[in-house]
């Protein structure tokens, strides 16, 4: 069988036009596929860097709250309430919102405030400079060293600005897994001083961050929270919270469907009709070597193998170009949303799985159509 | 008389449907012999091709039997049809059918691979075929490269690489000018004929008659006679 494979091997790539046609189809549409859903990946992993960052394993929030950034405030008591719930290990508030920075230049720049718990610190940042208990100093703040922090005027610890109209001073320089969506500086400091720097509503609390004493107690806390009129989720339905909203309550959702049908019938008009033309074009050899005694399976297998081969060489290529794309992108954009997941990997195979099935099915069904005697009539 | 090694019974062939439907074959008797270049000649849409056809198990017939060797082919199911053509026939196309993406080699190893034999050994033995039709140089060659003269002979070879017991020629001097066909023709006649293989060969070229062992001629789908050698 290998020698059959071979055969159709040198009869597709000895065929460097068509060959390269069909390489040009799928690696196209396989680009403009990962591309696409790398994109969508980049962009939700930056619009849920807070629940990423700070880690917690439950949320409590408004039931009104989409995204990360649009919170609500709740009451104080609700962080009582949570804490004396049957199955919480611990919770703690967090606060987020923004803030306004003015650089030792006289530059404005937007930031956003993570305020952490005063007690705990739970969900700090890794610092990568300075100490995490410098941040109960006065007016201390660490910062995030992600793509937004030249904006800062690359800060070092000592840095002094003023967060609207208050004296801040840099304790220390942290990491985190996921820079923010919108483009703005991070600050971490503690939940009070947050209170104090921020203008903010009656109520302050955007979140609060639950620890459930074991896996069985989150429907529970769930159930709990929802009788007190709020919503509870575990990090990966919050998660997929904001990924719907922008899926469904953005357009996002309809432009990546879109590009998606538009690239795979990109790729599938190139690489099937192409596919399609190279087997019309060697149909009366295909049509010799069923007189000579090759079996209709094994012609079957000869193309099936044709178009797997293109099929991934082409993915590969796809993947391969896309990946090159991000990293240049990154060199100029050091913030450019876009990752390559296994999901969108899964996508794109499973497209140009389809494509080479199309492919095939018409190539394989003209040749189990035509008949040695036709060959034999010229 | 030695057993045939193609005996054809009441071949009936038709084609079309309604008013198109003409009998292309009517009721064909035919033996062939091992050691015998058997031709059969006749005028265009006699019925030549299409009794090679079902002699060499590619078209079945509607009705009558065609047994190679003592054995009825047109009985054997698809796979097994192909299986019988690739081991015990070996065929030359009016338009030698190569693959000009291949080299010379490789097309002649082509009935080797369908056989299974590993790629190298394939191409090993594909040479030793294209030594026997004299292009033992041209082997890395595409036979877009080569004349028709050399084609035909790649073609040749082919049909020979696999040793079939029948090699089955279809017009071999229609795509050859002068000399060169005969010549093919004559090759095959001093190199590949033996006793333990037949050849069929259809033609309506007066020029190789020589060769021939038994020519019979067909008109409107019948066998009407022997133009030379003995009765059909």
């Amino acid at each position: 069988m290998k020698g059959l494979f071979k055969l159709a091997y040198k009869l597709l790539v000895n065929d460097k036009a068509k060959f390269t046609a069909l390489l040009v189809g799928i690696t196209f549409a396989v680009f403009l596929i990962i591309q696409m859903t790398a994109m969508f990946a980049g962009t939700m992993k930056r619009a849920s860097a807070t629940v990423l960052n700070l880690g917690a394993s439950m949320w409590v929030m408004d039931p009104a709250v989409q995204t990360v950034a649009n919170t609500i405030g709740m009451p104080d008591y609700v962080l009582d309430a949570v804490r004396s719930m049957h199955g919480v290990s611990y919770a703690v508030p967090v606060y987020t919102g923004g803030a306004l920075v003015k650089l030792a230049d006289g530059a404005y720049q937007s930031v956003t405030v993570v305020g952490l718990d005063d007690t705990s610190l739970f969900g700090r940042p890794q610092l990568i400079q300075g100490k995490i208990e410098d941040i109960y100093g006065e007016n201390a703040f660490i910062v995030v060293k992600d793509p937004e922090f030249p904006k800062l005027g690359d800060p070092h610890v000592g840095t002094e600005f003023q967060v609207n109209d208050h004296r801040g001073v840099i304790v220390g320089i942290a990491e985190v897994a996921s820079s923010g969506l919108f483009g703005v500086p991070t600050l971490y400091t503690t939940y009070e001083r947050a209170l104090q720097y921020l203008p903010n509503p009656r109520f302050t609390i955007s979140y609060v961050l639950v620890e459930p004493k074991s896996p069985a107690d989150v429907i529970r806390i769930k159930q709990q929270t929802q009788a007190m009129g709020y919503l509870a989720l575990t990090k990966g339905e919050f998660i997929d919270r904001i990924t719907n909203f922008y899926i469904y309550q953005t357009g996002m959702g309809t432009n990546l469907l879109i590009m998606t049908v538009m690239s795979f019938i990109v790729g599938l008009s190139i690489s099937g009709q192409t596919f399609y033309t190279f087997v019309l074009e060697n149909l009366d050899k295909f049509g010799a070597l069923k007189a000579i005694g090759a079996k209709s399976r094994e012609l079957i297998l000869m193309i099936l193998f044709q178009t797997s081969f293109t099929a991934l060489t082409g993915y590969g290529l796809g993947i391969g170009l896309c990946a090159l794309l991000i990293r240049l992108a990154r060199l100029r954009l050091p913030d450019y949303a876009a990752m390559i997941t296994y999901w969108n990997l899964a996508l794109g195979f499973v497209v140009v799985v389809i494509i080479a099935a199309i492919s095939s099915y018409f190539g394989v069904r003209k040749v189990l159509r035509i008949e040695p005697f036709d060959i034999f009539r010229g | 008389m030695p057993d045939p090694a193609i005996r054809a019974t009441g071949v009936v062939k038709w084609f079309g449907e309604g008013d198109a439907r003409t009998q292309a074959l009517r009721g064909v008797n035919v033996d062939a012999y091992f050691g015998e270049m058997l031709y059969i000649v006749g005028p265009s849409g006699s019925g030549k091709t299409t009794l090679l056809s079902v002699l060499s198990g590619i078209l079945r017939p509607d009705s009558g039997s065609v047994s190679v060797e003592g054995s009825e082919i047109w009985k054997l199911g698809g796979d097994k049809l192909a299986e019988f053509r690739l081991h015990k026939i070996g065929f030359v196309f009016q338009d030698f059918h190569l693959f000009n993406r291949l080299t010379t080699a490789e097309n002649v190893a082509i009935p080797l691979i369908l056989k299974r034999k590993p790629w190298k050994e394939a191409l090993v033995e594909a040479a030793k075929y294209l030594d026997v039709v004299g292009l033992k140089g041209r082997a890395e060659l595409p036979p877009v490269k080569l004349s028709g003269g050399e084609q035909q002979r790649v073609a040749i070879a082919r049909a020979i690489a696999g040793q079939p017991d029948i090699l089955i020629m279809d017009e071999p001097t229609a795509s050859l000018d002068g000399d060169p066909g005969q010549g093919i023709v004559g090759f095959v006649k001093q190199h590949v004929l033996n006793e333990k293989r037949c050849i069929l060969i259809v033609t309506h070229d007066d020029r190789i008659s020589q060769f021939a062992t038994r020519i019979l001629k067909m008109e409107d789908g019948v066998l009407t006679g022997a133009v030379k050698g003995g009765s059909e």
